[in-house]
C-alpha cells in the first residue's frame, strides 16, 4: 500500500513537470540510440572484416612442407648414438607434397568432438594455355559441398555456381582476373598443362573473386578428383587437410597437438592471421568507450534535471515529511522518478537504435572484397540491447540516487518556517 | 485526565553566529480534549517550540512525551510514523501539494498510514471535507483554491488519521478577517463537537481569548499558563 502511494506521488510529480521529464528522457534515448546503432554497425563491420579471413580460412590446416628432414638417418641409428654426428649441406629430398596416410588422419580427426568438420584439398601447379602464352597458376582440387558449408566458398563465386563443379564433368572455376586474361566466359573450354606436360581440357562453370586481385589472378578450382587425375595420383592423394573447429580459440593448441600426433605440419588461424584479432579488439574498445560515454553524459542530464526538480519541489518534500513520510520514502519517490525517466528513455532508445541500425543497414555499400555485400553491414545481436538496458538502469539509478538522497535530507522546519 | 503531551525542561539554542537560547526550560502539559493556544510577541520562540513539540525539530534538550511515549532517541523513520499517526499539522502558508486534487491531498497521510483500504480512505476523506464544508471542491486541483479554502483543506488533512492532537502554526496568520473567522470557528467546532485536542500558536489575542487555555511566552520562557 505504502509503495503504491510513493509511486502515485512520483508519477504525479512527473506529470506536473512533463517537459523537464521529456528532456531528461530524450537524453537517455539519444544515448541508447547511438550506443546501439554504433555498436551494431561497428560489430557488423568487424564481422565483415573478420569474415574476410576467418570464414574462408581453415582454423587448423595440416600440410606437408617440403623441407630437409630434421632427423637424419645417422641420428636414428643405434650404432652412432654416442657420437657427435656432423652433417653439412642438408637438402630436402625429392619428397612428396602429399600428406602420408591421409585417410587414417581424417578418420581420427572426424572423431574429435572439438571439430566441426574438415575438407580435403589437393594443390597443383598448372599452366593455362592462352594461345602462344602459358600463364602460371594454381589449381585447387576441392570438395565443393564442404567448402561451401564450412568456408562460405559460395560467397566468393560471383558468376556461376560452386556446386556445378560436381555436376559438370571436367569443370573449372577461374579467378575473375585470370578468366579475363584468358578471355574465357562460362561454358567455354580452356586448356591446362601440368608441370609434367600433360594437357587437359576443362569447362569453365564459374568465376571466383576474393578481393585480393593478385591472388585471384592465379587461382582456379576443380574437383579434388580432377587434380588427382591430372597429377596421375590415387584417390588418397591429399596435400591439405582443412579443419574447422567449434571453438576458434582452441585452434593453436589443436594445431600443436595434430602436428605432434600426425607427424606433419599444422598451422592455426591465429598464427596465420595475427593482425586481424588485434584490429577487432581495438575497434571494439573504441565503440564501447564512445557508447558508454554517451550514456554517462545522459546520466549527468538526469542528475541535473532531478536536482532542479528537487529545488522546485522543496515545499512538497517538506509537506510530505511533516505529514508523516520518512526520508526513506522521499528518497524512493525521487529514485522512482529517475528510474522511470531511464526506463522510458531506454525503451524509446532501443526502438530508435533498432530503426537507425536498419537505416544504416539499408545504405548502399559495395566492396570488391566481398561480392555478396550490397549495403553497410549491421550486426543485430541482442547482446547490445541487453547491455544498453543494463547500463541505462545503472546510470539512471546513480544519477537519481544522489539528488534523491539530498531530497531525503531536506529539513522540513527550514522550508516551512523560511517562507 | 489523560495527558496527550508532556514537555519538561525543554531548552533549545541556535549556535549561528553566536549562541542564543531560544527556548528556556519549557515545562507544560496538554490533556485530552483541551484547546490550548500559545501566544507571545514575534520572535519569542513560540513557533520554535511548536516544531520541537511536533517532532520535526530534534535538536533540543529536555524530555518530550507524546501519548506517554518519549520522543527522544527515536529514529527519523519512527518520528515520521508518530507524525503520521498521532499529530495533525496546520501551517501558516496552507502547504497543500498543488499537483494533487483536494481529495488526494487529504488522503495522502492516510494512504501512507495504510490502516484502511483505499475505498475507506476516500470515504473518510470526503467525510472530513464535508465537516469543513469543502466536499464540493474535492475534485479540484489544490492550486486553484483560495487561501481560506486551502487552509480548510489543510485542516481536513490534519484530521484524516484521527490524530490525538492537531497543532497549528499561526493557521490564520495569512488569511483575511473573514477567512480567519471561518478557520477559527472550524477549530472551535472540532474542539466542542469532536473533543479534538488542539494546540495552536497565534498572535491574534481575540483568537486566544476564546480558547480553553492560553500559554503566554516571552523571550523563550513561559510567563503565564
Amino acid at each position: 500500500m505504502s509503495e503504491a502511494v510513493l509511486i502515485e506521488i512520483a508519477l504525479t510529480i512527473l506529470r506536473a513537470r512533463l517537459r523537464q521529464t521529456i528532456v531528461a528522457a530524450v537524453g537517455v534515448t539519444f544515448g541508447i540510440t547511438m550506443f546501439i546503432a554504433l555498436l551494431s554497425f561497428m560489430s557488423g563491420l568487424n564481422h565483415l572484416l573478420d569474415g574476410l579471413v576467418i570464414n574462408r580460412t581453415p582454423h587448423v590446416r595440416l600440410y606437408k612442407e617440403v623441407e630437409p628432414s630434421k632427423n637424419q638417418p645417422v641420428n636414428i641409428s643405434s650404432q652412432y648414438q654416442k657420437n657427435y654426428n656432423f652433417i653439412s649441406s642438408v637438402k630436402a629430398a625429392n619428397s612428396r607434397q602429399e600428406i602420408y596416410d591421409a585417410g587414417k588422419i581424417i578418420h581420427t580427426i572426424l572423431q574429435d568432438t572439438r571439430v566441426e568438420g574438415l575438407s580435403r584439398k589437393a594443390l597443383s601447379q598448372v599452366f593455362f594455355n592462352d594461345g602462344a602464352v602459358d600463364i602460371t597458376g594454381v589449381m585447387n582440387g576441392i570438395e565443393p559441398d564442404k567448402e561451401v558449408k564450412l568456408y562460405r566458398f559460395g560467397d566468393y563465386i560471383i558468376k556461376g555456381n560452386a556446386l556445378d563443379l560436381e555436376t559438370v564433368p571436367n569443370s573449372i572455376i577461374l579467378g575473375k582476373p585470370l578468366a579475363e586474361k584468358l578471355m574465357a566466359d562460362i561454358g567455354d573450354v580452356i586448356q591446362v598443362t601440368t608441370a609434367r606436360g600433360d594437357a587437359f581440357k576443362l569447362k569453365v562453370v564459374g568465376f571466383y573473386q576474393s578481393g585480393l586481385a593478385d591472388f585471384d589472378k592465379t587461382q582456379s578450382f576443380v574437383l579434388l578428383g580432377t587434380v588427382q587425375k591430372i597429377l596421375n595420383q590415387p584417390a588418397s592423394y591429399v596435400t591439405d587437410i582443412q579443419v574447422k573447429l567449434h571453438n576458434l580459440a582452441l585452434a593453436p593448441s589443436v594445431a600443436k597437438e595434430y602436428s605432434r600426433v600426425f607427424n606433419t605440419n599444422a598451422v592455426d588461424i591465429q598464427t596465420a592471421n595475427a593482425e586481424f584479432s588485434t584490429g577487432t579488439q581495438i575497434r571494439n574498445i573504441i565503440s564501447y568507450a564512445v557508447g558508454v560515454t554517451l550514456l554517462i553524459v545522459a546520466g549527468f542530464g538526469i542528475y541535473n534535471i532531478l536536482n532542479m526538480m528537487i529545488y522546485e519541489k522543496m515545499d512538497t518534500i517538506a509537506i510530505l515529511k511533516a505529514t508523516g513520510f520518512a526520508g526513506r520514502d522521499v528518497k524512493r519517490i525521487f529514485l522512482f522518478i529517475s528510474i522511470s525517466i531511464g526506463f522510458f528513455g531506454c525503451m524509446a532508445g532501443l526502438l530508435l537504435g533498432y530503426l537507425l541500425s536498419r537505416l544504416i543497414n539499408s545504405l548502399p555499400f559495395t566492396s570488391a572484397a566481398i561480392p555478396t555485400l550490397r549495403t553497410f553491414p549491421v550486426d543485430y545481436s541482442p547482446l547490445y540491447y541487453i547491455i544498453a538496458i543494463i547500463f541505462s538502469f545503472i546510470t539512471t539509478y546513480f544519477a537519481g540516487w544522489f539528488p534523491a538522497r539530498k531530497a531525503s535530507k531536506v529539513d522540513p522546519v527550514v522550508i516551512i518556517r523560511g517562507k | 485526565m489523560q495527558k496527550i503531551l508532556e514537555a519538561s525542561s525543554i531548552c533549545k539554542s541556535f549556535y549561528d553566529p553566536v549562541t542564543i537560547e531560544v527556548l528556556h526550560n519549557i515545562t507544560f502539559n496538554v490533556v485530552k480534549g483541551e484547546f490550548v493556544s500559545i501566544i507571545g510577541k514575534s520572535g519569542c520562540g513560540k513557533s520554535t517550540l511548536l516544531y520541537v513539540l511536533s517532532t520535526m525539530d530534534t535538536d533540543y534538550t529536555g524530555t518530550l512525551l507524546i501519548d506517554g511515549e518519549p520522543m527522544r532517541g527515536k529514529k527519523e523513520k519512527e518520528l515520521a510514523v508518530v507524525r503520521n499517526e498521532k499529530i495533525g499539522f496546520v501551517f501558516q502558508f496552507h502547504y497543500l501539494l498543488n499537483e494533487f486534487s483536494v481529495l488526494k491531498n487529504v488522503m495522502l497521510p492516510a494512504l501512507k498510514l495504510a490502516k484502511y483500504s483505499r475505498d475507506e480512505i476516500t470515504e473518510r476523506a470526503l467525510k472530513k471535507l464535508d465537516i469543513l464544508g469543502m466536499k464540493d471542491l474535492a475534485d479540484k486541483k489544490a492550486g486553484n483554491l483560495s487561501g481560506g479554502q486551502k487552509q480548510r483543506v489543510a485542516i481536513a488533512r490534519a484530521m484524516i488519521n484521527d490524530p490525538i492532537i492537531i497543532m497549528g502554526d499561526e493557521p490564520t496568520g495569512n488569511l483575511d478577517r473573514k477567512n480567519s473567522q471561518v478557520v477559527f470557528e472550524t477549530f472551535k467546532q472540532l474542539s466542542a463537537e469532536f473533543k479534538q485536542t488542539l494546540l495552536i500558536v497565534t498572535h491574534d489575542p481575540d483568537f486566544a481569548e476564546s480558547t480553553n487555555r492560553i500559554i503566554e511566552m516571552d523571550d523563550g520562557k513561559i510567563i503565564r499558563q
